[in-house]
């Protein structure tokens, strides 16, 4: 164990180096407002006193990242201001796009990654080797956190990293420090709270037991760390009576169903089928209200969006998300195994993606990561990834529109698949591999066992080959059929395409935490 | 320090096997390999592509890009025989042709695709200086699927032949070789950044020495005059071609009639591509002279040969005349290709083929006329195809290419995919199984190779 150790870790530093080299030759790519909005933030923690850094508003990308997001920004200022005191300036530096500042703040994120790289490696320790270099492959060169990070621009690697590390910190049964790095993490990002009822199940469950009294000293530990974390964050602002700002900044109601651009989730299907309803019905004669909001837009009073379904509010999604997530609560809570944590917090994020308010696509990096961990279990887990991270990387296509970009994200795309298909053969040669570790299912791996390989089924690779259709529609055939008529059919086409698999996914991810054996 | 941990883990093959990234690499083939390497290597190109190339914003001359694009613009608004003659409409002093034919007929099919889309971009006189975001791109693509149609396939029919003769390889050694040759951080600087393309002669090199080796000797001469015709540097490598066919030949039952054949497929070539040039004498010397300025002088800017390094010390230029120069530098470089030559006319085997294609190169580069910075890739390409024999060379040879490329890749702004890519060269040579140092095989070739 300890030579394969020795000899794996090298692997990863390597595996790491590739990813960065390619990172690197990435800095002058296209970057979107996301890339003002954190040079903003930068600046604005650098030349502001902390009481004015929720309340500013010079520029329109006003913070509305919990509070240790803030200070991770004004660390990075302090670098910045010695490269290019231009970046960190509050009114010059608007807008301000120069090498330095593109270099400065890609560097960040590269470096940031390597938090990532930690947590990834924490979480991976105890495993085979074999299996441990392959999660290191799926995770430290996935093409999502590529082109979300370091093309569009954002700070994902680094946030998924505090989450590895605390899932690390549960599977091996320390739940303190688990629940310590969660709490850390929401003062990072608030987006993760979605996974919130299965920790603190999960943590009542298994780490407040063994008697009552046990039980209570346990849970007041965990509350104090939890309680401490959140002061560490928010007590300045409290001591400076911007508490109310700061909260109504981090939680933006105002704002619509679905972003500009729709992500693959659940509400596309209610949307359309309003639609299509309403078309029907107005065809039969019936006289249908025509909606005066759009679903973009903010909630105007009582009108709704929707002509003939009944309309949605954020308690609903709120209360929807809870629904689907009850069957993993309900698991969590009878059989707390640290073994299926991460398929927990993972379909946490899944129901989240699918039912939540104002939810990115972007967002979907939260469950398609965590689920490279786990896809190496077992056959049936492998293609489930194999099609879901397709899916999903491609529902992120169209965050690089300009041209320059469209034969990297295509590429990145096509050698991920190419490398999964490679590792999962490699690594399900035999029978026994496939078998071992499936939930009991009737006809359990009796395809595998037949051919002994990474397999996908036809429907899978039918799906997958659909892909390819409606890029090439969206791409080429549109503009021949239609011209310059329709221009959101293509976009719409690739919401409601990934849509159903992300939606097929959670449904497998649902069954296998049902079905799982309880020991 | 990792390649020690390296030799360590090809100790213990047993435990390791298993979680060995190149075998999961290989373990479907040598064709999934190469397409999973491959596809690898042009995203790391279209990556390079992002970066400036060369005279970027720099007027009146700008640089290589602005005269490639001039050439698509020349070519598809001129008719044939204008290309390479100084008249109004062709100002031979602005970036006029001075490769051979084969590069003009390249330029005319891009600067139709260009023309389709962008037509801005090659209109006869007013694109001058045209430099967009999308003709950028279109350029940009048409080096790319030049790569991706000549070099790349040339570089597999390579592969296949070389280790259809070494059964006893290791399949891992294929896909590192393989990534070596695809991921040379010279030639994708070069081609995707400061913008040429040397892909296309390159692939058509790499196509004749694997026909070569397959004993397809009419196919190779085909390639190898279309190499030559693409770019007249592809003569570096004419000697180890001449010698080893000529020693192949006069081994054969009829050898004037080999030789023949041979001659007869090269002169075929060559009046194919050169057809509308050879109406008159006249027509044709004016395309040889555009390919030989031989009043540059002996070196330009700076050059790892021998004639700019030792003009530190002995001033060439000022001691002798142009026509002294070429007649010194034409010995010199006769001379000390000569060894290769004789030895292959002698005993004409693979290995020493591909010894003397490196003995050449290198011979060329140090002690010919006009050598350019960017013709470090011609050495550098035997030195890749011998990766596996000579992984010791390959590595430095490699390291002093990218650094006596280092101003003109400064000029191009082009220092961070230089950092990046040879970074990248570095983690894929020192692969995570290592690269176990073969026993360097003493042949009489690599002696002579290795001491120039």
């Amino acid at each position: 164990m300890g030579l394969q150790g020795a000899t794996s870790t090298p692997h990863l530093l390597w595996f790491f180096g590739i990813a960065t080299c390619v990172k690197l030759l990435l800095i002058p790519s296209y970057h979107s407002t996301d890339f003002e909005v954190h040079r903003n933030w930068l600046a604005l923690t650098h030349s502001l006193p902390l009481s004015q850094w929720y309340s500013d508003e010079t520029s329109p990308w006003t913070l509305d990242y919990p509070p240790f997001f803030a200070y991770f920004e004004f660390f990075l200022s302090i670098f910045a201001n010695l490269i290019d005191p231009q970046i960190v300036h509050l009114k010059k530096g608007l807008n301000y796009s120069s090498n330095t500042v593109v270099s400065f703040q890609r560097i960040t994120v590269i470096l940031s990654d390597l938090c990532m790289l930690y947590g990834v490696y924490r979480l991976t320790k105890d495993l085979d080797s074999k299996r441990r270099t392959l999660i290191w492959v799926l995770v430290v060169w996935s093409p999502m956190l590529m082109i979300v990070d370091h093309v569009h621009f954002q700070y994902n690697g680094f946030l998924l990293g505090f989450l590895f590390i605390s899932l690390s910190y549960l599977e091996e049964g320390r739940d303190l420090m688990g629940g310590l790095f969660f709490a850390v993490l929401l003062c990072f990002k608030h987006l993760f709270a979605v996974a919130a009822p299965v920790y603190f199940v999960y943590l009542l469950r298994h780490y407040c037991c063994g008697g009552l009294v046990r039980g209570l000293r346990r849970l007041l530990a965990m509350g104090a760390v939890v309680t401490a974390v959140f002061a560490v964050a928010y007590a300045p602002f409290v001591y400076h009576g911007q508490i109310q700002q700061v909260l109504r900044r981090m939680f933006p109601f105002g704002r619509g169903l679905c972003h500009a651009y729709w992500a693959p989730n659940f509400w596309v299907f209610y949307i359309i089928l309003d639609k299509l309803l309403a078309f029907f019905l107005r065809k039969f004669g019936f006289a249908t209200p025509t909606p005066e909001a759009s679903f973009t837009g903010g909630l105007v009073g009582d009108s709704s969006p929707f002509s003939i379904l009944p309309q949605i509010t954020p308690v609903t999604t709120f209360m929807i998300v809870l629904l689907a997530l009850s069957p993993c609560l309900i698991k969590a809570w009878r059989e707390p195994q640290p073994g299926m944590v991460t398929r927990w917090v993972a379909y946490a994020y899944t129901c989240g993606f699918l039912f939540g308010w104002h939810v990115h696509e972007k967002a979907s990096l939260h469950f398609v990561i965590p689920l490279a961990t786990i896809a190496v279990q077992n056959m049936d887990s492998a293609r489930h990834y194999y099609l879901l991270s397709i899916v999903s990387c491609y529902s992120l296509f169209p965050l690089l529109f300009e041209v320059r970009e469209y034969p990297i994200k295509v590429l990145l795309l096509l050698l991920y698949s190419i490398i999964m298909w490679l590792v999962f053969s490699a690594k399900f040669t035999d029978g026994e591999e496939a078998k071992a570790t499936a939930p009991i299912k009737k006809e359990a791996g009796h395809v595998a066992a037949k051919k002994g390989g990474f397999l996908i089924r036809g429907i899978e690779k039918s799906y997958l080959v659909g892909l390819l259709v409606v890029e090439i529609w969206g791409q080429l055939l549109h503009s021949i059929f239609f011209g310059e008529r329709l221009p959101f059919v293509p976009l719409m086409l690739i919401s409601i395409y990934c849509g159903l698999g992300i939606v097929y996914s959670w449904i497998w991810q649902l069954r296998w935490i049902i079905r799982s054996p309880e020991s | 320090m990792e390649k020690r941990r390296g030799r360590k883990v090809m100790k213990d093959k047993e435990e390791s096997v298993d979680d060995d990234p190149w075998r999961w690499l290989v373990h479907k083939g040598i064709v999934a390999s190469f397409l999973c390497i491959a596809v690898f290597a042009l995203l790391v190109r279209a990556a390079v592509s992002l970066h400036p190339y060369s005279g970027a914003g720099n007027p009146p001359k700008y640089g290589d890009f602005e005269a490639q694009r001039h050439w698509m613009e020349i070519t598809i608004n001129l008719p044939v025989k204008e290309w390479y003659r100084n008249s109004t409409t062709n100002d031979l002093s602005y970036w006029g042709l001075d490769y051979p034919p084969l590069t003009a007929y390249q330029s005319y099919i891009h600067g139709l695709f260009l023309r389709f889309f962008h037509p801005e971009s090659v209109s006869l006189f007013t694109s001058r200086g045209h430099e967009s975001y999308f003709g950028k791109l279109l350029m940009r693509w048409t080096v790319l699927s030049s790569d991706a149609l000549m070099f790349f396939p040339a570089v597999f029919y390579f592969v296949i032949v070389y280790y259809a003769s070494r059964p006893h390889g290791q399949k891992t050694d294929i896909a590192w070789h393989i990534a070596i040759m695809l991921l040379n951080p010279c030639l994708m600087l070069i081609d995707h950044g400061h913008f040429q393309y040397n892909c296309i002669s390159l692939g058509l090199t790499v196509g004749a020495v694997a026909a070569v080796l397959s004993n397809k000797e009419l196919v190779a001469c085909f390639l190898f005059s279309l190499a030559l015709n693409h770019k007249q540097m592809s003569a570096y490598f004419a000697p180890a071609f001449f010698s080893h066919l000529f020693g192949k030949c006069i081994r054969r039952q009829n050898p004037l009639l080999e030789v023949s054949k041979l001659g007869l497929v090269v002169l075929g070539t060559f009046v194919l591509v050169w057809w509308p040039y050879l109406h008159s004498m006249e027509a044709f010397l004016g395309v040889l002279s555009r390919l030989a300025p031989f009043e540059r002088g002996i070196y330009e800017d700076y050059v790892a040969n021998f004639w700019c390094t030792t003009s530190v010390l002995i001033k060439w230029k000022r001691m002798f005349t142009t026509q002294s120069l070429k007649l010194l530098s034409l010995g010199a470089t006769v001379s000390t290709c000569l060894p290769s030559m004789v030895q292959q006319i002698r005993a004409p085997s693979n290995q020493g083929f591909l010894y003397g294609l490196l003995n050449s190169a290198f011979s060329f580069y140090i002690f010919s006329f006009q050598v350019h910075e960017k013709s470090i890739l011609l050495p550098l390409l035997p030195a890749s195809l011998l990766a596996l024999e000579e992984p010791f060379l390959l590595k430095w040879i490699t390291f002093y290419a990218l650094f006596s490329m280092f101003p003109l890749l400064c000029r191009d702004e082009l220092i961070l995919p230089y950092f990046a890519l040879s970074a990248l060269f570095i983690l894929i040579y020192h692969g995570p199984s290592g690269r176990q140092d073969r026993r360097k095989r003493l042949s009489f070739n690599s002696v002579v190779t290795t001491l120039l």
